[in-house]
């Protein structure tokens, strides 16, 4: 008889081939000179250069910006569209979600040539605009889904304990949908940081962003440097998984 | 209007997509009174508590607090405050915090704010928890929460929504008398609502029985339950054995094949009427002298206080009884009723009638369909009839399909040899039928009138 958890080898397989072997190499790779002695000039080499670390601080800040705007226009949104008065039918939303079908890339493509007909210069501004775009779904749904399920009778007790429609927002509403807003910024911060194709699409590379100079190294072939970069982004990603996970946003927020 | 009206509820109507769920409530409330709002479920009486509370606007009627119209005024303006039933304790806030809320919004001073809600705490027996997370506490400490944070910001009347609904039946009990308590204490009026009619029994000062969207009687406790003053009440509220029985002129009555001397006056001779006679009122005896009938004991069951038997009458009925002592199954017994245990009430109808129109001679149009009737003289196609059908001449069946109508059983009665439904038709209309047959609640049957049980008489106007 074949035991149980023999069904879960092709998954465990996956995991190993597609998950921890690359991310085995990428710290050998990081640790390690042109000839494959270890090393830890990569990691010093980020830190003394003046350009990297402008272009990680730059990185951040984008990403920073990009996830305000996205919980700006991301919590009113979801508000709307999960108030049964103001919204009544599933597609409006369908509407905003429907753009996460669409590759990234060709939704990025599509905007840049938008830009060019209108006329517009790429920089800085173009380039939040397409990162808002391409991330507001990922802020709106998550908010949405906890707004959606948020047992309404904690808006009454409090507008029956005197609080007016406002401060029943502000003092129950928003407290309660935290995780939800938590779960948003995760799936918009994070990929932010490592995106390259926005910037590149957005801003004729005028603005390199972290993503950026990993992939220049990569196809210039200096991967032990891009691999160097690589690892120290994933443990930023890495601090901010913790630190995002401390309340309990994954028990009550859920991702999708 | 008296003063000591705190509440006074007028001509109070309220539908949900076509369905009337209040249906003309008028009652008053005085100030400092514990009153019950009681019903089955679905009776309208969470829909009535939360118009008070103001989350839903009444269709008609107004509801006055101290001779003020409140209709108009949002919820976070009225000084009533609610417990809700599953208590809507906020998650993100602690005990303190949780009880402070309302004082907090009233912008009260922080010594102000951190005296009342201990003084509340204290009331409610909670002193060492404010720091305790709302999710950390048992049910019942959710529920002193949910008390203590309605009362600390000191409202005219406190709405209760099936608070203790939730709680097992132990704490049920101790949490009554914990209510009962507080009332008292604080001297403020009282809201509660419920479905459990042991419950508004202890607590109230005053019950108000509703059923599908309609006040049915208001009285006290003791009122309640002596007095009903319909089949619905008799048998919502505590056990009851209701009879048909026949008003033979001021004081007697008879039911059960006997007649019985009762304190009722009023009802005129000879007049049909419900009666309704507890089970822990039939006596047993063994002197042939107070002996009114005799019957057979069927089944005995001890309920821990007292056991409860049923036994068939001489006269060929079932009869509930209570008793402290059993007696054997099987056994002749002697049995009496005091005339101060009789309750006679009018019966709210004797037959079915419906509207119809004739179609032919020997077809009339009622209920949505078409029934035969026997062939009738002086009435002509197109003639507005009313008829009149006997609650045992309409027959249900099983399949709603074999039926002219299809319906579901909405309520049922049993009267000691026959039951008495209510049948709700797929329109909406109601349907009285006594049957020996056995049915439960929901069933979905089929219902027809067969001709001979067709009585046409022309309408008026």
């Amino acid at each position: 008889m074949v035991k149980r958890s023999t069904w879960s080898l092709p998954y465990v397989i996956f995991l190993v081939v597609f998950v921890v072997l690359p991310l085995l190499l990428i710290v050998l790779y990081a640790f390690q000179d042109g000839s494959g002695h270890f090393t830890l000039a990569n990691i010093g080499r980020f830190f003394t250069d003046s350009d990297s670390l402008q272009t990680f601080a730059l990185s951040i800040e984008v990403a920073i910006e990009n996830t305000l705007i996205c919980i700006l226009l991301g919590y009113p949104a979801a508000w709307i569209l999960a108030n049964r008065n103001l919204n009544k039918s599933a597609v409006t939303v369908m509407l905003f979600i429907m753009p996460m079908w669409i590759n990234a890339l060709m939704r990025t493509l599509a905007t840049a040539e938008l830009f060019n007909v209108l006329g517009i210069t790429l920089g800085k501004g173009t380039l939040l605009f397409g990162m808002v775009y391409d991330y507001i779904p990922f802020m709106v749904y998550p908010i949405y889904n906890i707004l959606l399920k948020m047992d309404k009778s904690y808006a009454e007790a409090a507008e029956d304990l005197g609080a007016t429609p406002w401060k029943v927002f502000w003092k129950v509403t928003v407290p309660l949908s935290m995780p939800g807003v938590m779960s948003g910024v995760l799936m918009v911060f994070m990929p932010t940081v490592s995106t390259f194709a926005i910037s590149e699409f957005l801003t004729n590379n005028k603005i390199k962003l972290f993503g950026t100079i990993i992939q220049e190294n990569i196809n210039s072939s200096m991967w032990n440097y891009g691999a160097a970069l690589a690892f120290i982004m994933l443990v930023i990603i890495g601090i901010t998984t913790l630190f995002g996970n401390n309340d309990q946003a994954e028990a009550e927020g859920g991702l999708i | 209007m008296a003063k000591d009206y705190i509440i006074d509820i007028q001509h109070l109507s309220k539908s949900f997509g076509g369905v009337k769920v209040l249906d003309d409530i008028n009652f008053y409330i005085r100030k400092g009174e514990f009153i019950t709002l009681l019903g089955p479920s679905g009776c309208g009486k969470t829909t009535l508590l939360r118009q008070i509370a103001g989350f839903i606007a009444p269709d008609e009627g107004k509801i006055l607090l101290e001779g003020k119209d409140i209709s108009g005024i949002p919820p976070y303006k009225r000084p009533l405050n609610t417990v809700f039933q599953r208590y809507a304790l906020f998650p993100h806030l602690d005990v303190y915090d949780n009880i402070a809320f309302g004082l907090k919004l009233q912008k009260l001073p922080a010594d102000e704010i951190q005296k009342r809600v201990k003084r509340m705490l204290k009331m409610v027996s909670m002193t060492d928890y404010e720091d305790r997370s709302v999710d950390s506490l048992s049910g019942g400490q959710q529920q002193r929460v949910a008390i203590a944070r309605a009362l600390v910001n000191y409202p005219k009347v406190l709405l209760l929504d099936e608070p203790l609904a939730a709680l097992d039946l132990k704490m049920r009990k101790d949490m009554q008398l914990e209510l009962k308590e507080i009332h008292r204490k604080m001297g403020i009026t009282f809201i509660y609502v419920t479905h459990d009619q042991e419950e508004a029994l202890t607590l109230s000062d005053t019950i108000v029985v509703l059923n599908e969207g309609r006040i049915q009687q208001i009285g006290t406790p003791t009122d309640i339950y002596n007095e009903p003053v319909n089949c619905f009440v008799a048998d919502f509220i505590g056990e009851s054995n209701i009879l048909k029985g026949r008003m033979i002129r001021d004081r007697r009555v008879a039911f059960i094949k006997h007649e019985f001397d009762c304190v009722d006056e009023g009802f005129g001779e000879d007049v049909p009427v419900d009666v309704v006679v507890r089970p822990e009122d039939i006596y047993f005896t063994t002197d042939p002298a107070k002996c009114q009938f005799t019957a057979k004991v069927n089944s005995c069951i001890f309920k821990g206080v007292h056991y409860e038997m049923w036994v068939d009458t001489d006269s060929g009925y079932e009869l509930m009884i209570q008793d402290y002592d059993p007696y054997a199954v099987g056994s002749e017994v002697m049995l009496y009723i005091d005339p101060d245990d009789i309750q006679v009430m009018h019966k709210e109808r004797t037959c079915n009638v419906f509207e119809g129109k004739m179609v032919d001679e020997t077809h009339v149009e009622m209920l949505g369909a078409e029934f035969e009737c026997l062939p009738q003289d002086g009435f002509a196609a197109g003639d507005e009839v009313s008829v009149e059908v006997r609650f045992e001449d309409v027959e249900l069946l099983d399949h709603q399909e074999d039926g002219k109508l299809a319906g579901e059983v909405h309520f049922l009665l049993y009267k000691g040899n026959h039951y008495h439904l209510t049948v709700l038709t797929e329109d909406g209309d109601h349907i009285w039928v006594d049957t020996n047959d056995i049915w439960d609640k929901g069933d979905l049957v089929g219902i027809d009138i067969p001709k001979k049980g067709i009585k046409l008489s022309k309408r008026n106007g």
